[in-house]
């Protein structure tokens, strides 16, 4: 376990440098820079929060922020996870030039996505603000649905990382699923109009757990309980471990396919 | 969790032969190395062709040998070269030894620090400029933005690359990546360094620049691996040379007798 930590001390500043290299990149290129990230979920808010509310009549109360808090965890989980099937492939420049544990590319750009998060949670606590939404003490606990998210689209991430380079089609595959979890997921719609049956297999779907967690702090001044903690942290943690193991027996093979 | 305990295995491992290089006085050990590629035309690189060929059973693998049992030990200072034709395997001996590639049998033990390997127009990211891509080379050395800071300003020097600092590294000329590839390796004294070819790339000062560098670094007891074709280059820096043919070892030994037995043949 120490020679993990001092092998990870080791690589800080590059997982630090290639964040701001990121971060730098993306901001560079387009014009509105940081204030397009705060403002994207707005936009989309604003177009879904009239399709669905009056066109659709869902009935959910507060629909903008339901939404908003819905997408913008979703939308982390989604970016990380492209971000990172994309990763190894990126970086092969580097790893055809020096040995390095090649899980920092898909790690990175799961920092590098959480950054980004944190950037649109401006626009959330915008909204709370121009509603006059009320703030609950239950959203200081908002970092843990975060954080399981997190961890559950770095193992993810690692998997797709692993598989793109062997096979450069998963990202079509991946874009088409993800479209379809977008939709499986309770973010434009509530989760009681659906049947039973529906209701049953949507809890295999982590991301229903994770935004309803999500939700449950920020919006309804609820806790979850227990057996909802114990639920995500084993999905997360799961993820992860199959991930790293996943990635760890395909590394050395990278070399050869990029 | 996982790559804990293979890190803790390793450096066990390591501990054990280190003890014994020493005695050796070895920095590298290369043994019955054997490095296989998949030559097979058509390489499957996505699904849908290879659940195609797997259906049909047409996956393909055309076994070819690039190093057939290659041995050498290279000594702790020396400056050890390769040569050999087109193809014969000197790349991907280097990168075996960099820990890029992993033999497909046979080991090899490196006592050190290996510096990044530096080749033709690898390793840097195009869209960045000199400046960042310094720090990103540098920090996947291993070091602190601050260190790296301390060295910036010898590294800009050795390179001469000033105006140029903060263009990106596409607008570069091959030799100009060559330069800065070069300074950030040798940036903080490395134990092993491993030279591709770069050293031909250069202009003719900046060639004496690097071998200066190079002798430098010897004194202080790197040891530096160097492919190249140019002759003389060679004869210049090197102790020892190894002849490599279609990936086997056709010689070892003097500077000058592998040389010549090289040029009489070629
Ligand atoms: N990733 C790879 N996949 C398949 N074959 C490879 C791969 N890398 C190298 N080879 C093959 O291995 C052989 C040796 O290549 P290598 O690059 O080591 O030659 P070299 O001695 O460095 O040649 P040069 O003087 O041209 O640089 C070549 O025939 C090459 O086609
Ligand atoms: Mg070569």
């Amino acid at each position: 376990m120490r020679a993990y930590f001092e092998t990870f001390k080791r690589y800080k500043y590059l997982l630090i440098n290639l964040i701001t290299k990121d971060v730098k990149l993306k901001y560079r290129r387009s014009v509105l820079g940081i204030f397009w990230s705060v403002l994207n979920p707005l936009l989309m808010m604003i177009v879904i929060s009239a399709v669905f509310s009056n066109i659709f009549r869902v009935n959910i109360d507060n629909f903008p922020i339901y939404y908003l808090t819905g997408s913008t965890l979703f939308n982390m989980f989604s970016e990380t996870t492209n971000y990172s099937m994309m990763s190894v492939l990126e970086a092969k420049s580097l790893i055809k030039k020096v040995h390095i544990p090649k899980y920092i590319f898909p790690l990175e750009k799961c920092m590098f996505g959480f950054v980004n998060f944190l950037f649109s949670m401006i626009a959330v606590a915008f909204m709370y603000i121009i509603f006059g939404y009320p703030i609950y003490w239950t959203i200081l606990l908002f970092p843990v649905p975060v954080i399981y998210t997190l961890i559950f689209s770095i193992g993810l991430g690692l998997i797709l990382s692993a598989l793109s380079v062997f096979f450069r089609d998963i990202v079509h595959l991946y874009s088409v699923l993800l479209t379809a979890w977008t939709y499986f997921t309770p973010i434009m719609y509530p989760y009681d109009i659906l049947n039973d049956k529906i209701k049953l297999i949507m809890h295999l779907n982590p991301m229903f757990h994770y935004v309803k967690y999500f939700r449950d702090v920020l919006m309804y001044k609820t806790i979850p309980n227990l057996e909802t903690n114990l639920i995500c942290i084993s999905i997360s943690v799961g993820t992860l471990i199959f991930g790293l193991l996943f990635f760890k027996s395909k590394q050395d093979k990278f070399i050869l396919y990029i | 969790m996982d790559f804990c305990f293979l890190k803790v295995n390793r450096i066990n491992l390591f501990f054990i032969f280190e003890v014994k290089g020493e005695i050796l006085g070895n920095a590298i050990e290369v043994k019955n190395v054997e490095m296989h590629f998949n030559m097979s035309k058509e390489k499957v690189d996505n699904l849908k062709e290879y659940f195609i060929k797997l259906y049909k059973r047409q996956l393909m693998y055309e076994d070819f040998i690039a190093l057939d049992k290659v041995s050498v030990d290279i000594k702790k200072g020396e400056v050890f070269g390769i040569i050999g034709r087109n193809g014969s395997g000197k790349s991907t001996l280097l990168k075996a030894i960099s820990g890029i590639l992993k033999p497909t049998s046979g080991t090899i033990k490196v006592y050190g620090a290996v510096a990044p390997l530096i080749e033709l127009g690898a390793g840097f990211d195009l869209d960045l400029t000199a400046r960042e891509n310094i720090f990103l080379n540098g920090s996947v050395l291993g070091f602190s933005n601050k260190m790296i800071h301390e060295k910036f300003a010898e590294i800009v020097e050795f390179s001469e690359l000033g105006e140029f600092l903060d263009v990106p590294v596409k607008n570069y000329s091959s030799g100009m990546v060559a330069r800065i590839g070069f300074a950030v390796a040798t940036m903080v004294k490395p134990d092993i360094l491993i030279v591709d070819e770069i050293l031909s790339v250069g202009d003719f000062l900046f060639q004496q620049k690097c071998e200066r560098r190079i002798n430098d670094l010897m004194q202080g007891g790197t040891t530096v691996l160097i492919v190249s074709h140019m002759l003389e280059q060679i004869r210049r820096l090197c102790n020892r040379v190894m002849w490599l043919d279609k990936g086997k070892t056709k010689m070892i030994g003097e500077t000058e007798s592998v040389c010549n037995a090289y040029e009489s043949c070629v």
